[in-house]
This record gives structure tokens, sequence and C-alpha cells, in this order.
């Protein structure tokens, strides 16, 4: 089946960086990212912490600035113009590692949030989705609850319905499952391999190595803010060729 | 428990152990006096020296207080009854109880528009402190400044109406509008309100009867522990808008905006209320358009919301800083502008957090507007301090008027801050 | 390639001055510079107006005219004649002087009733909230009328002191407390340099040897850690430290001869000793009770802050209870207790300013009250006030600022 799903990749482009370059003060936080993500691509981002790889998927929808070097999503060009940020965070839908769900709102106005006020779509319409994608993450029934009452996984999943409210052609998922025991894991994984399967563009920051043998279609790793070594998934992990891609997989993996 | 295996280091429990009740050393009234007043010699010490505290301070009051008079008309004839017996004169209070309350120039047959203002108030503010009260009720809690309005000062009724008018004008405007644009809902409602207050200027003329409903009353017969109450409340209602709108700016990345309040806002802290008050008195006259006098009741209003609201807003800027990140991270990632994370996700969440504080603030506000007795306004202590203690019949009675000013204030603040603490414990264990 | 530093080659419209966010911020501080200068200016304008119709205008020069009133607790020479700047200087020693010795007396009580809020007497633990109930829920100004009225209503006045059978004494014949203020001896060196008697040339040398004795003690404490460190017992540093406090100072006013002025009764009122007015006893009573009950408060909350666990840590490291305190409980106490402490301080500062209602000279009762009066410079007189209070507050939050960032340094 995940190989069915690697078929889907089409020729149209989503993500194009071109020669993106990011300080922290003068910190050299991204040095030339190079990248282009074809539509229905799904990429999994590993690195040792601290390699820039958080800050590379934040800058894609504007958390963080960049500062030299281009970003295009979906054709539109991430500039300074405000209307273009705002098209496309409405666009890109991202999972933080904290979840960040709103504790003052239940899961349903946590759901309806975006919709009704970016999209500007009828409460009951909204209503409607939210519930939709509620159910395909799985915790209808929880709608009415808020966030401090659902546990950790469930929590992300309600995290990855939001964004997908949003009717989102990109995901970006920042180390989705870190902040995760252990026995929680799988069922946001199993919910990230759905959406997979689907076709959704993704991009995924996760140290989960049998996520991305399993559905990714290209591996990057990055290491002190460069892309060290990008290939698919079996030759990358069988047959990694930098030194620093051996050594950081010897240690994640040795164990 | 015989019956285990003697020899080996397996067991099972087949017997249950029942509940034995505990020594008397370790439980029981005993147990609590010697754990609590008798642990150590020290402590034993201590226990001795504070009942003989209590009972220096209550030898000397109780028989002050239980054998006070309450039917006597003056101090001289309180004293006659007295015959050199040490107690209290409670009849001031008595007699002065209207002057206390009113101030001493409110028209005495109309205390009872005062007192139905009072009353409406805690049925205005219920709402806002107890959330599970239904929502439905805040529409008394909106009207209810322009009903106190009315009630209080008198006069036509059509200036309440037509403020009340201009603000629900305002809100349909804004709810209108918001859902595209917040500035375009902020704005317009601003604008219809104002429109609606300008043509309510000349209808007012129009429309006023030459004998109001209700007789109206000047803002400077107004004294008593109403002023306190009026300045208290009025103030800390409009301070907290204005120390939002501070707290945001401080935050701001925008170097002016943000040094303006800053410089507002330490300003204001780094100076006592009494210095403001000099300014409301003397001198804030000077800076309003010649032509135009502007009341001493409004001037002060004005500047003790100014510095309630540099103090709530270091309040709400606590709030804001002790939200994560995150929350200002996932409302970008959605898409939410400026407005809409400010007045969706983090301000909700951020005046939640505030709530305690901000009622710290307003205690402490409200024992402050006794201050205003300085610059000779009649509040209660400066009713006390003036008429009452100034006048013939009750020249000498200290510790009965302080003492009850001191109390009426102990029983109202110590009662907002148990409320502030069931507040603090609900917020701390509530889900949302 | 366009960045986002780089604008889009000619393509500039007016929308962008909002919808970019290079240019966003500078428009709405630009729309927010004109609306503050246009409502300064508006402000501004109204004030000319008013002030050229009521034919005044703003000058500072009054400062320099006599000021025609007495001030009756002054610390610098004061009389009528004297400008009323110098009645400002004597109202601003006045207001530094009471907020100073309420910030000692409410931090004492303050500590002491934070401390015995966490006894494990039951009792001493409620007295202890009554007292900070009662002190934080009542208005300070009531609280400074109350005692001011015990001052002159209770107390006895001079003339009780008098004939044969005075209803009044004096406590230990060293002190009178008076409806006017209380007595005390005043200390004035014999044989002192100088020549007079009340030259400043000895409280310095004494407080030079104080000092001394400071530091003196410091090298005592530094010299046990020196030796603890190499032998890993600490020395008794409890008699040394005693004497290099006690001794010097002793020696000292013995070689100069210190007596004591004691008070007399003369004619109706008191005369020699110290008169303390009953105004500034009031005034610093009332602050010192007032602020204590919030100092307890900071107090119990910041040890309170210092976890149980850390308590049981050092006990379970074999630290006996004094030390555990001393080492573990206390510094990381301090770190929560004194940045409100500090805030208290300045609460005192600021609240001293109700000097005026019991008639003690500090500075709103001189330049903002008497001065304000008689000269009728409104605006000059409350700017000023309003200065010398800010600089005040400036100072002190300047400190806090750098105590707290050197706290957070050794934090990480």
């Amino acid at each position: 089946m995940a190989e069915a799903a690697k078929l889907q990749v089409s020729d149209e482009i989503a993500i194009s960086i071109q020669k993106m370059n990011k300080w922290y003060g003068t910190f050299h936080v991204l040095r030339d990212i190079d990248l282009t993500v074809h539509r229905g691509e799904r990429i999994v981002i590993c690195g040792p912490s601290g390699s820039g790889k958080s800050t590379l998927i934040r800058c894609i929808n504007a958390l963080e600035e960049h500062q030299k070097g281009s970003i295009e999503v979906d054709g539109t060009l991430l500039s300074s113009d405000l209307k273009n940020i705002d098209k496309i965070r409405s666009e890109v839908g991202m999972c933080f590692q904290h979840f960040n769900l709103f504790p003052h709102l239940t899961i349903l106005e946590n759901c309806t949030l975006a919709p009704i006020w970016v999209r500007k779509t009828p409460k009951k319409e909204a209503e409607e989705i939210a519930m939709h994608f509620l159910e395909k993450v799985k915790i209808p029934d929880q709608a009415d609850k808020y966030p401090g009452q659902l546990s950790g996984g469930q929590q992300q999943r309600v995290a990855i319905a939001r964004s997908l409210c949003m009717r989102p052609r990109i995901m970006l998922f920042d180390e989705p499952t870190s902040a995760l025991d252990p026995e929680m894991i799988k069922e946001v994984l199993d919910t990230m391999i759905e959406l997979a399967e689907e076709g959704m563009t993704m991009l995924c920051v996760t140290h989960e190595m049998g996520f991305a043998r399993q559905v990714a279609n290209r591996v990057i790793f990055m290491d002190q803010g460069q892309i060290v070594e990008q290939n698919e998934p079996e030759a990358f992990f069988n047959n990694p060729q930098s030194p620093r891609t051996q050594l950081f997989l010897s240690q994640i993996l040795g164990h | 428990m015989s019956d285990t295996h003697e020899h080996s280091v397996a067991f099972v429990r087949t017997t249950e152990i029942p509940q034995q009740t505990a020594p008397s050393s370790a439980a029981g009234p005993v147990k609590w006096m010697r754990d609590n007043l008798f642990a150590t010699w020290p402590n034993a010490l201590l226990t001795v020296a504070a009942f003989y505290v209590i009972y220096l301070v209550l030898s000397a009051t109780l028989p002050w207080i239980l054998g006070g008079l309450w039917t006597t008309s003056s101090l001289s004839e309180c004293r006659e009854v007295l015959q050199g017996r040490s107690a209290a004169c409670f009849s001031v209070l008595t007699e002065r109880w209207n002057q206390l309350l009113f101030g001493f120039k409110y028209p005495a047959e109309l205390y009872w528009r005062p007192t139905l203002a009072f009353l409406l108030m805690f049925i205005a503010l219920a709402p806002v402190l107890f959330f599970d009260l239904p929502r439905k009720l805040l529409i008394i809690t909106g009207l209810f400044p322009f009903a106190a309005y009315w009630l209080i000062w008198g006069g036509t009724v059509w200036i309440p109406v037509f403020a009340l008018v201009g603000f629900v004008a305002g809100y349909f405007v804004y709810a209108r509008f918001v859902a595209q644009n917040f500035a375009a809902g902020f704005f317009g409602g601003i604008v219809a309100a104002a429109v609606v207050w300008y043509i309510g200027g000349f209808a007012v003329a129009a429309l006023a009867p030459a004998t109001p409903f209700l007789e109206a009353v000047p803002s400077r017969d107004l004294g008593g522990f109403m002023l306190n109450m009026m300045l208290g409340l009025t103030c800390v209602s409009l301070s907290i808008p204005l120390g939002i709108a501070l707290a945001l700016g401080r935050q701001s990345s925008m170097p002016l905006i943000k040094w303006i309040c800053v410089i507002f806002i330490e300003f204001i802290r780094g100076v006592p209320l009494i210095t403001l008050l000099f300014v409301a008195s003397v001198m804030l006259s000077y800076f309003f358009p010649p032509d135009q006098t502007v009341d001493l009741f409004v001037r002060v209003v004005i500047m003790i919301t100014l510095f309630s609201a540099a103090y709530i807003a270091e309040v709400i800027r606590g709030g804001l800083a002790a939200l994560p990140k995150g929350q200002y991270e996932a409302a970008d990632s959605l898409g939410l502008d400026y407005a809409q994370s400010m007045r969706l996700i983090i301000l909700p969440q951020a005046l939640k957090i505030s709530i305690p504080g901000i009622v710290n603030i307003a205690v402490g506000l409200f024992k402050d507007t006794t201050l205003v007795s300085v610059i000779s306004m009649f509040d209660m202590v400066g009713m006390i301090r003036g008429p009452i203690l100034a006048s013939t019949d009750w020249n000498g009675v200290y510790w009965e008027l302080f003492g009850f000013a001191a109390l009426l204030f102990f029983v109202v603040c110590y009662g907002i801050s148990q409320y502030s603490q069931w507040l603090e414990r609900r917020l701390a264990t509530d889900h949302r | 390639m366009s960045t986002l530093s780089d604008p889009p080659k000619g393509s500039f419209r007016l929308s962008m001055l909002l919808n970019d966010t290079r240019y966003r911020s500078m428009t709405l501080q630009v729309i927010a510079a004109i609306i503050l200068v246009s409502a300064l200016g508006y402000l501004y304008s109204n004030l000319a107006t008013n002030l050229r119709e009521a034919g005044l205008n703003i000058s500072f020069g009054f400062l320099g005219s006599s000021a025609g009133y007495d001030i009756n607790q002054t610390l610098i020479d004061y009389n009528s004649q004297s400008t009323n700047l110098r009645a400002a200087f004597v109202g601003i020693l006045n207001t530094l002087l009471v907020a100073f010795m309420a910030c000692i007396t409410a931090t004492i009580l303050g500590v002491f009733a934070g401390v015995l809020r966490l006894s494990n007497n039951w009792l001493v633990r409620k007295l202890m909230s009554f007292y900070v109930e009662i002190f934080r829920n009542i208005p300070v100004l009531i609280w400074i009328i109350i005692i001011f009225t015990i001052m002159t209503a209770v107390m006895p006045g001079p003339r009780e002191f008098r004939g044969d059978e005075p209803t009044a004494s004096m406590f230990m014949d060293l002190f009178a407390f008076t409806n006017r203020g209380v007595y005390t001896p005043a200390p004035y060196f014999t044989r002192g340099f100088g020549g007079g008697e009340g030259s400043a040339l000895n409280w310095l040398l004494a407080l030079a040897v104080l000092v001394a004795s400071f530091f003196g003690a410091r090298f005592m404490t530094k010299r046990a850690n020196v030796v603890q460190e190499a032998t890993g017992i600490r020395p008794n540093t409890l008699w040394t430290n005693l004497a290099i406090w006690l001794l010097p100072i002793t020696v000292f006013c013995l070689i100069l001869g210190l007596a004591w002025d004691i008070p007399v009764l003369k004619g109706f009122n008191f005369g020699g000793g110290i008169k303390i007015g009953g105004p500034l006893i009031a005034l610093w009573l009332a602050l010192s009770v007032y602020t204590g009950a919030f100092i307890a408060e900071n107090v119990r909350a910041g040890i309170q802050a210092v976890s149980q666990g850390q308590t049981e840590a050092a006990a379970a490291l074999g630290i006996r209870p004094r030390r555990v305190m001393s080492l573990v409980v206390l510094p990381q106490a301090l770190r929560v207790i004194i940045p409100p402490l500090i805030s208290q301080y300045l609460n005192i500062t600021k609240n001293s300013s109700l000097a005026i209602v019991v008639g003690y000279a500090d500075i709103t009762a001189t330049l903002g009250g008497i001065t304000l009066n008689q000269t009728g410079r409104a605006i000059e007189c409350v700017l000023l006030l309003m200065l010398f209070y800010l600089v005040i507050s400036l100072t002190i939050s300047t400190a806090m600022n750098v105590y707290n960032s050197s706290m957070k340094l050794k934090e990480r």
C-alpha cells in the first residue's frame, strides 16, 4: 500500500525553495537551502537538534522570516506582502510539537475558528467540516470537550484535524510525536499515514524512522543549517553516503 | 497470618487486617492542641503571649463597644448619659447615617435614587463576577451605567438614552463589519456612535422637558460612601479597556507605539495618586477648550482612570507574557490576522490569567478613592473630617466614626479579595 | 531572485503602505505620531489660550522668592524668610526621612509577621493573618488619621507632666510621650572635635568606625570560609564578630565622652533632647504597619515558593535545619521576595505624600500645598512635584532592574 501511495506524485511543483538563507543575529541557521517539493510528495526531514530543520519548515509559512533567497508556495511568492503571507498560511497547515491547541475553546471551536474567521465560512458549514475531519481522526465524540481534558495523542490528532479544516494543500509537521508518551505515538502516526495515502503533500520533521520508511518518498538529512543528503528512503537508510548521515543513523538506530 | 508458610519467602495474604482507631495521642483535640498550640516550649510560650494580647485587646474594646450608646443626639448628651463611663457613642452613626452614605448636600427626599442604583449594581455585577449565571444577564450589566447615571444625577432621561443608543449603534456597525476587517468594524463603530451622539446633542436640547421626571442633582452635591463607590466602580470599569490597549501597545513591535505606552505607564506608576488628583483639581481645567467648564467629578474620574489603567496594563502584560509562544504561532499558522488572534485567542486567555491581579488593583483603587478628601471632595473620609467632626454636636467623636469607616472599607475590600481568591482557585482547577 | 528584503521591482503601489510588512509598521507609526502630535498640540493650544485669558504665564521665578511660612520639623536650617526652593528642599528631606524610617520598620514588621504566618502555632498564625487582613483592607489614609488621632487625643499634653502629682510621667525618665510628639534623649560628645557639641565631624567619625567594623566582620567571615575550605571545620565566629562590632565604637564613645541630653520639662513644654513631631510619628507608624502587612504577604509567598522538596533534599543530605534555612531556603526565597519588596519601598515613598493630611511638611505639603496656595503657581508646582517623585521612582526601579538582571545571570 505504501508503494501505491508513492506513485501519486505529480509533476506539479508545490513548494520551491531556492538559495534560501537565514540568520539569527549573526548565527547562520540556514545556508543556501534548495528544495523542490512536488504535489503529493511526502518528505521526511531529519537531523540532529539545532540543525535548522524546524526553522526550515517554519520559514515555509512565514512563522520565521528568511533573509535571502526565495520561497514559492503553490505559485505564490513568499514576499513581505501581507496578502501573500495570508494566502500561503491559509493553504499550508501546520502541526506543532506541543499541539498548541487553544485551551479556552472546545475541540469543535478550535476546528471551526479559522474557517469562520479566515475563510468566512458560515458557522453551520464550518461545524460540518469540523465534524467530518474529527471523524477522520477518530475523535468525533470529544467535540464538546476542552483540550485539557484530552490525552496528548488525542490533542495532536485534534491539531491535525484543525489544520485540515482549512482544506490545506500542504501540511507541515514539526516533530508531531516527540512530546508524546510512547503508547500514543502510534495513533498519531496512523493518522498521518492515512493522510499520506490520500495524497496530501507533507513535509515532516520527525525522528520516526519507521514512518519515514513506510510513507516518505524522500528523506532529507540536515546538519548545521545545510541539506547534507537526500534520497529515497530505502537507499537513504540502507546505503547512506555522507559520513555525517552514517554517524547520525548509527546513533538513532543503533540502540 | 500464621497460616502462611513459615520458612518460605513466598507470602500470600488470606486474612484482612481490620482498620483500628488511632491512639488518642495521634488524633482528636488533644493531638490537635499539642501539635498546633504547645508543640515545643517556646511555642507554648508564644501561645500564652498570643492569648494575653487577645485578652488585652478584647478587654479594652469589648466593653467600649458593647456599652455603646445609639440614640443620643450629640456628644455632650452622650457624655451625660455615660457619666464618665468609657463607652462608645455610636449615636453619631445613627444620627449622621445619611450624611456618611450620601454626603451632606444630596437632597434627603431623593436618597431612594442612589439606593436603588446601589441595589441594581448587585444585579449588574452578578453575571460579571460569576461565570455560571446565564449570559443574557449581561444585558442588564450593559444597561446599568445608563440607568445608574440617570438615577443618581437625574435630569432629562434623553441624555443616557442617546448615550446608550450611540453605543448600540456603534456595536451593530462593529458586529456587521468585524468579520471582514477589524479596523473597519472598530472605526466604523466609533463613527456610528459619534454620529448618534452628535445628533443626540441637538435632540436632547429639543426634547428635554422643563421639569424632568427625576430632579437633577449637580455632581458637587454627591458625597459620602456613595462617592467612593461611584469613583471606584466607574474608574475600574473605564480603565480596563484602556489598560488592555496600553498592555498591547507595550508589547508592540513598533518602537514608537511601544515607547508611547512605556513612557505613559512608567510616568503614571512613578507618581503618587495625590499629585494626579492635584492635576485634576488645579491643572486639568487649563487643558480643556477655553469656553468649557468640566466638572471636578469628571476631572477626578479622568485622572483616577489613567492612574489605574497604568497599573492594570502591567497586570495584563504579565498575563500576556504568561501565555506560551505556541499560542501566537498556532494563530499565525492558521492565517488569523493580528486583530483576530488577539481578540479570539490571546486576550481571552491572558485576561483570564489576569483577573486576580485586576481585582487586587481594583481593591487598591477603591481604598485610594478616599484620597479625594484631600482635594476637598466630601467622600466618606472627607465627610468625617469635614462637616461631621467640625459640627458642634459631634466634635471629638473620632473612634466611632473612623472605626465605622474602617469597618465599611474592610467589609467591601475583604469581600472582594475573598472573591478573588475563590476565583483563583476556580481558575486553577478549571479545564478551560 | 527576489527576496524578502528586496522590493519587487518597479511595482510600488499605494496599497503596499498597509499590506506590505516592510512599510506597514512604518505607516502605522506615522499615523500614531500624527495623532499624538495633534493631540498634544490641541492640549497645548488650549493651555496657551487659557493662560492668556487668565493673564498667567509659566515661570519658575517664585522658587527664588521668600516662602513666608514656617515649618515645624526641618532637617536643615529654615525660617520663614527662606526661599520657596529651600522650603521644597526641606520637604524633600522630610519625605526621604519618613520614607527611609518607614522602609526599615515596615521590613522588620513584615518579615516578622510573614515568618510567623508560617509558624506551626495555630493561634499565632491566625493572629498574624488577622493583622495582615485588617491592615491590607483598610485605606492607608484612614490608618494615618487614626494613628494621628491616637497621638494627639490619647497622649497626655506636656502640662500633665507638671505639678507635684502629675497625671503623666516620663518613660524611665528618659522619654516623654506627649500629644505634641515624642521627646527622646539626644546624644552629644563632651570631648568632641570641632569645639561645638553638635559638630557633624564627630558623627562622621562614628560612622567611619562602624564602617570599619563592618569590613572587619566581613574579613572574619571570609577568613572563616578559607579555614573551612582548607580544613573542613568552620571556626566559631560569633564572639569575634561581636567584639569587632562592639569594641571599637565603645572605645570611640568613651574617648570622645558620649553624653545624653535628656529632655526636661521647662515651663509649659519640654526642652532638650530630640523632638520627633506627632505628625512624623503618626505617618511613620501608619506607613510601617500598613506596608508591613503587604511585605508580610510577600515574605510568606517567597518562603512558600521554595518547594518542600528543596527542604527535604537538603535534610536528606544531612544538613542541619538552621543551615538548611541559610544555605538552601533563604537564597531562593530572597530572589522571590526582593523585587516586590522594592516596589513596596516605592509605595511607601509615594504614600508618604499623604503627609499633607496630618500636616507633616513633606514635599507634597510644602511645594504642593502651602507654596502652591500662596503663589498660585499650580502648574509649575504640580510639575515639579511629579518630577521629584518620578526621579525617585526611576532611581529605585533602575536599581531593581540591575538586581533582577544580576539574579538572572546567576540562574544560568
